[in-house]
């Protein structure tokens, strides 16, 4: 295990150095940020000034050295819209996306687990076909648009929720967040019902998918030979195999949920770093989609390693081979 | 060559017989081919061409559905901020969205299914590279990666094709991998290895074939990816042109003026990009039951 570890912790440094050469050409390559950045009547010894303070008038290998030593220092430059640290404004903007990727998360989870369990009890009834449907609907949705009818719906005509933005969070115990005010709550449910959707329809599909074909097996029969209650067996015994599975796609629909904030962030005008990216995409902020990128390859690199870790651990016939 | 039978029926008449079996699978099939056939005589079904400046008439923007125009035409659908009738606009990016998505499909099929046939058949350290990069691009979010290709190379509709065939030819490989990799220990390869085929005739005319069901599955899947991603990435306004508006780009001109009440701008165009993607993803579910060896053994 701890070779197994060690061997990917180095694959992830090498894939992390080729990300990081990858993304800085061709962050270099989309566009002049001078031109942003600059007045359009500035002068040509003012943008010649404007250059050097920012190293763009180097050669581009210089450039990509000198940002490589940086980082290593764990200096990725500072933003040239914010002019701070591109990982402060990173990092500021961290815990609004975490705040709703674990909501989201756990809301999809709190759903898609009985619904799924409910469906999957009950193949090929109505129930089974409605929430296979359903489920196929839930995944069919564009993201985007299902964010702009939701805003539609609650916001525009029911005036029941906000629109945009964060609200007030409150603060407890010395973290500001979203969860510790009614205003916090109020305007982090329409986002996180948005971005839970389509996750929600995956766990309901793979839960019942895990039902059916565990309730066949001979332990279940056996099982029921005992007296067990269906409720128990369903409940305790099925739901612990069907929860291998569940739990590997976890990790990889965290990511995903991650990456998905990017459109429900931008619609829902929520303050955290997916927005942050298309901002700085449209701003040419390179050092902010750089130092982006690079957080986001190593948050994967780390949820995959933690997936691997994990299915190995659950699952007793996986670790007895890798032993 | 004569493709190894499967044991019965055909391929295709297997899958046909089950999706009529299912009411729901065969309407969303008739929709499906109803949208295809839009999209491609778009031209002609449309009350007025969207993008010829000639015909619109910026009088008639922001008309809601129903109103009929300056010039006498009834906007079905209403029209956008630039008087165009939103029916036509829909059409034509119905056909941009299916043209991009398609394609996309088409491409990483072949791409991906190259590499998993490969894969399979000669094994040993090309297996291994190619696995390897497949674990790698899966352990992604499509979108992610997706958007920073966007980023990288800009605008462009082959650059959103380049960026879909990127991130969906892994789903491919793995796919055909897995299935070839059963096929490959069969005795009917051993004999055709034996009766010294060239290996690419061995992959593309022996073995595709019997990995057939599965690749059908996952392509129908991923064309709705493709179409479902294409339009997110337009509507973050990194995807296609603005001068070839895909359903993406039409939801987010109507992103601007939703709040206003100018509800229809983004409404029909969404509706009928959902009714798109779902459509295609009931049949890929149905053929995943009826095709799916494992279930149906």
């Amino acid at each position: 295990m701890t070779t197994f570890v060690i061997r990917r912790l180095m694959q992830a440094v090498m894939v992390l150095f080729a990300t990081s050469l990858i993304v800085f050409v061709a962050v270099y390559a989309i566009g002049d940020p001078l031109e942003i950045l600059l007045p359009s009547d500035a002068s040509e010894a003012e943008r010649a000034q404007v250059a050097r303070s920012l190293g763009l008038d180097l050669p581009l290998p210089v450039q990509y050295g000198r940002f490589l030593w940086a980082a290593l220092h764990g200096d990725f430059g500072n933003s040239f819209v914010y002019n701070r640290p591109a990982m402060e404004v990173i990092f500021e903007r961290l815990p609004a996306t975490l705040e709703l990727t674990i909501t989201a998360l756990l809301m999809s989870l709190l759903i898609g687990l009985p619904m799924g369990l409910w469906a999957g009890n009950r193949p090929g009834t109505m129930v089974d076909e409605s929430v296979m449907t359903g489920s196929i609907l839930g995944f069919s949705l564009p993201h985007f648009w299902q964010g702009m009818m939701l805003i539609m719906i609650f916001a525009v005509w029911l005036g029941w929720l906000p629109s945009t933005g964060r609200g007030e969070p409150g603060t407890i115990f010395g973290i500001t967040t979203s969860f510790a005010s009614w205003d916090g709550i109020r305007h982090l449910i329409l986002p996180a019902i948005n971005l839970s959707l389509g996750n929600m329809a995956v766990i309901i599909r793979l839960t019942r998918t895990g039902v059916q074909e565990t309730l066949p097996l001979d332990f279940v029969k056996f099982a029921r030979a005992r007296g067990l209650s269906e409720r128990r067996i369903l409940l305790v015994h099925v739901m612990k195999i069907i929860l291998i599975p569940i739990v590997t796609v976890i990790g990889i629909e965290f990511g995903t949920l991650v990456a998905f904030a990017v459109v429900t962030e931008t619609i829902f005008a929520w303050p955290g770093v997916g927005k942050l990216i298309i901002d700085s995409i449209n701003a040419l902020d390179r050092p902010v989609v750089v130092a982006y990128i690079l957080v986001m390859v190593t948050l994967f690199i780390a949820i995959n390693l933690a997936v691997d870790v994990a299915y190995s651990l659950l699952d007793p016939r996986i670790r007895s081979r890798a032993a | 060559m004569t493709l190894l039978r499967l044991p019965g029926e055909s391929l295709i008449a297997r899958a046909g017989r089950g999706i009529a079996a299912s009411p729901k699978a065969a309407i969303a099939l008739v929709i499906c081919v109803l949208l295809v056939l839009a999209a491609i005589f778009a031209p002609v079904l449309a009350p007025q061409n969207p993008y010829d400046l000639k015909e619109i008439d910026i009088f008639d923007a922001k008309l809601p559905p129903g109103s009929v125009g300056y010039n006498g035409m009834t906007y079905l659908l209403g029209t956008d901020t630039q008087g165009r009738d939103m029916l036509s606009a829909m059409l034509y990016g119905l056909r941009t969205s299916l043209a991009v998505g398609v394609t996309a499909g088409v491409i990483a099929l072949t791409i991906g299914t190259t590499l998993g046939l490969a894969a399979a058949y000669f094994g040993k350290w090309l297996d291994t590279l190619i696995m390897r990069l497949v674990d790698l691009m899966l352990g992604f979010p499509k979108i992610l990666v997706a958007l920073m290709i966007m980023v990288a190379f800009g605008q462009g509709t082959w650059k959103v094709i380049l960026a879909l065939v990127f991130v969906q030819w892994a789903f491919f490989a793995r796919t055909v991998r897995a299935a070839a990799m059963v096929e490959t220990g069969k005795d009917y390869v051993e004999a055709a290895r034996c009766l010294g085929l060239s290996s690419p005739r061995i992959l593309f005319h022996h073995l595709l074939p019997n990995c057939l069901p599965p690749l059908i599955i996952v392509g129908t899947i991923q064309v709705a990816h493709a179409i479902a991603a294409e339009a997110t990435l337009s509507f973050l306004g990194i995807g296609l042109p603005i001068t070839e508006p895909s359903l993406g780009l039409l939801i987010a001109n109507g992103y601007h003026v939703l709040l206003a009440g100018l509800y229809w701008m983004s409404v029909f165009p969404g509706l009928l990009l959902l009714t798109l993607i779902f459509s295609i993803n009931v049949v890929g579910d149905r053929l995943r039951a009826v095709l799916n060896p494992r279930l149906a053994a």
